[in-house]
């Protein structure tokens, strides 16, 4: 069975789904040549041109809104950010428009927008290039917000996303794309995975974990430690769309485990998790055997020094701490 | 600052300006030099230390582009501002940064402008007028432009150059902030360095201009296009327009045609252009063409270049040496400087 890498699956369903539609197409900063910032789409310019692998001057405004308008008139655009960051120039864009637009038209319009965006830090690429700013669009009704953490959710979430009618705010993670690690098995054909439906990466007893993204990944290697440490057996739930949000795989599994740690690399206030936590608190209140555990980016900007930015995002060593301080309360 | 005697008049674009360059002291042409000097070599160390693998991170070079910054910031006074850019070495050397500083910013230190914070896009030094690089395209646009107003309300005479690349000519905020700084008459000059690409985007597929100064057609401001490479002529245009903008005639729009002969950053292969046309470019070298100025004028001998050069090569070493045996931050520090 072939293995590949998160962005090598990304990259194929972008592939296989623009040749199943010649609606579909890319725009963005430097996605043809250069084959975009993180590579993802090399080799895309050779197999379908320049009509449709559009490269555009540096205008996030207008890459989103031109995005919007040609979503709205029949095409299904896929709209590069190279860094989530940048997706702050075009907020009125996402927010007010995008998001909106079906709504405020009564049900009469449509936007099937992808934007796909890379998020997350780790690269000592500091303050301005390393932010997950997933909350932002969380907070808006009428966007979708989907973050893959591995290939094989990365090729099926971006495959319906694409199909879906809604405008998608799809994040990836840097430290995802190429690493070998990271490698799967991805069928070759068109496959979707739904938006809106979690998924456990994990199964154990004693504790949930509830990651996103880069730190689903981290999450499974602490909770490796700490089954062979520790003997804990911890299952780890990666709801993959943060909207709409499967809260039914995580109430199942803290109704099982009784304990629940919530873990997420943006900063800690105001953070995704903590409506993950207040769901968790009015609907499963009375299974919890512990308080709710939240660990989370430190509330800082992404600093540049690496023994800074090592403390500011969830290492393992902070992880197994946080939670080894929690399960020895009981 | 410098002496003016006997300006005569030079011819540039559509402009007469006055040849200020003929009147600048000895001393201070050689500086312009070192200046130069100390970007090249400041940046060929930082490429090094990219390839060794000890920079956690990324740097974007200003090989190629030393005459704009040097040209540009020498017809500032002191307590002037500036913006820059992700590519901002050489405009925070030009300004009068402390090298040692700049590298222990690089490397992550605590003893770095920054406190290990910031990194190579964001060293800043505000006391000396420096308001930043920016990771962001177009960043330091508006902010150059709030600086500008500053100036302006307070009275105080002072000017700001805002540094930018072509790529940032088609963001929002540039349309935005040369309006206002128009309708306002603000003490900005625009710097726009074309080198020619944004990351692997021509400028020829970007625009639908011959040059990108036309612009300033639509904002009613003064603007022209220069040889970036040409110090000379840098440094006579900006200073003409900082002379103006003092005066309260409101700001400018100089393109500066220039080129990097590195990549865009760390990983860049280059598809997107030719090996002729970076040799072609490399041959405008505008570290050359003003060492011919000087040599030329008698200002310097080449025995006196060699001592240059190696005095600033010392200075790289002195300021990598204090910079790998400064200290790391430590972690505690991370969420310290988040507020005033
Ligand atoms: C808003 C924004 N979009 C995209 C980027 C990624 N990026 C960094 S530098 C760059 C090219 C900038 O080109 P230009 O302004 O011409 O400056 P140069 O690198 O040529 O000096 C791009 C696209 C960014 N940093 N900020
Ligand atoms: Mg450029």
């Amino acid at each position: 069975m072939r293995k590949i890498t998160y962005l090598e699956a990304i990259r194929e369903a972008m592939q296989q789904m623009m040749r199943e539609d010649e609606n579909v197409y890319l725009l963005g900063e430097d996605i043809a040549e250069y084959g975009g910032a993180f590579g993802v789409t090399v080799g895309m310019l050779e197999e379908f041109g320049k009509e449709r692998i559009r490269n555009t001057p540096i205008s996030e405004a207008a890459i989103i809104g031109v995005g919007i308008g040609s979503a709205l008139t029949g095409m299904r655009p896929i709209a590069e950010i190279m860094f989530s960051d940048f997706m702050t120039i075009a907020m009125d864009q996402i927010v007010n428009q995008a998001a909106k637009i079906r709504y405020m038209f009564g049900g009469k319009a449509k936007v099937p927008l992808v934007i796909r965006t890379a998020g997350g830090g780790g690269t000592g690429a500091a303050a301005q290039h390393s932010q997950s700013l997933e909350a932002l669009f969380t907070h808006i009704p009428g966007l979708k917000v989907v973050m893959p953490s591995c290939p094989y959710d990365a090729k099926g979430l971006l495959i319906s996303s694409i199909l879906d009618d809604n405008p998608v705010i799809f994040i990836e993670h840097k430290l995802l794309y190429k690493n070998k690690k990271y490698m799967q098995h991805v069928p070759e054909e068109i496959y979707r995975i739904p938006l809106g439906k979690g998924d456990i990466k994990r199964e154990g007893r004693d504790i949930t974990i509830v990651a996103t993204s880069f730190m689903v990944q981290r999450s499974l290697e602490v909770a490796d430690i700490l089954e062979s440490e520790e003997g804990i057996d911890c299952e780890v739930v990666d709801p993959r769309t943060l909207r709409p949000l499967d809260m039914d795989i995580i109430i199942s599994s803290v109704k099982k485990t009784g304990k629940v740690v919530c873990i997420e690399e943006a900063c800690y206030f105001g953070g995704f998790m903590g409506e993950v936590v207040s769901q968790i608190v009015e609907k499963a209140f009375d299974y919890l055997d512990a308080p709710v555990l939240r660990i989370a980016g430190r509330d800082c900007p992404v600093p540049y020094s690496l023994v800074l930015e090592e403390e500011m995002i969830p290492s393992v060593g902070r992880i197994k701490k946080g939670m080894l301080d929690l399960l020895g309360r009981f | 600052m410098r002496e003016v005697i006997n300006m005569r008049k030079i011819k540039v674009s559509d402009y007469e300006i006055e040849d200020r360059f003929s009147g600048v002291s000895k001393a201070l042409k050689l500086e312009m030099l070192k200046k130069m000097y100390e970007i090249r070599y400041f940046e060929e160390q930082a490429e090094q230390l990219i390839i060794r693998g000890k920079i956690h991170g990324t740097c974007h070079l200003y090989v190629g582009e030393e005459a704009t910054a040097v040209g540009a910031i020498y017809a500032l006074n002191k307590d002037d501002y500036i913006t820059s850019t992700h590519r901002g070495h050489g405009h925070c050397i030009a300004k009068g940064a402390d090298l040692k500083l700049m590298m222990a910013e690089f490397l992550g230190k605590k003893t770095g402008y920054c406190k290990g914070k910031g990194g190579s896009m964001h060293i800043a030094d505000v006391e000396q007028g420096n308001l930043g690089a920016n990771g962001v395209v177009g960043g330091g646009i508006g902010i150059a432009t709030g600086a500008a107003l500053t100036c302006k309300m307070k009275k105080n005479g002072k000017v700001v150059i805002c540094f930018f690349g072509d790529g940032a000519v088609n963001q929002g905020i540039f349309h935005e902030s040369v309006n206002m700084a128009s309708i306002w008459r603000l003490p900005v000059i625009y710097l726009c360095e074309n080198n020619q690409y944004g990351m692997s985007m021509p400028v020829k597929e970007a625009f639908n201009i011959e040059r990108l100064s036309d612009r300033r057609i639509a904002y009613g401001i003064d603007g022209l296009t220069i040889d970036g490479n040409n110090i000379v002529e840098v440094f006579n245009v900006v200073s003409h327009f900082v002379e103006r903008c003092r005066k309260g005639l409101g700001p400018v729009l100089i393109e500066s045609l220039t080129y990097r002969w590195k990549g865009h950053s760390k990983s860049d292969a280059q598809v997107y252009r030719t090996r002729e046309e970076v040799k072609a470019w490399m041959q405008k070298d505008p570290i050359e063409r003003y060492k011919r100025v000087l040599l030329g004028e008698g200002i310097i001998t080449p025995d006196d270049d060699r001592k240059l050069r190696a005095e600033v090569e010392n200075e790289i070493s002195e300021a990598l040496k204090f910079a790998e045996e400064s200290p790391f931050p430590e972690p505690s520090e991370v969420e310290e400087d988040v507020y005033a």
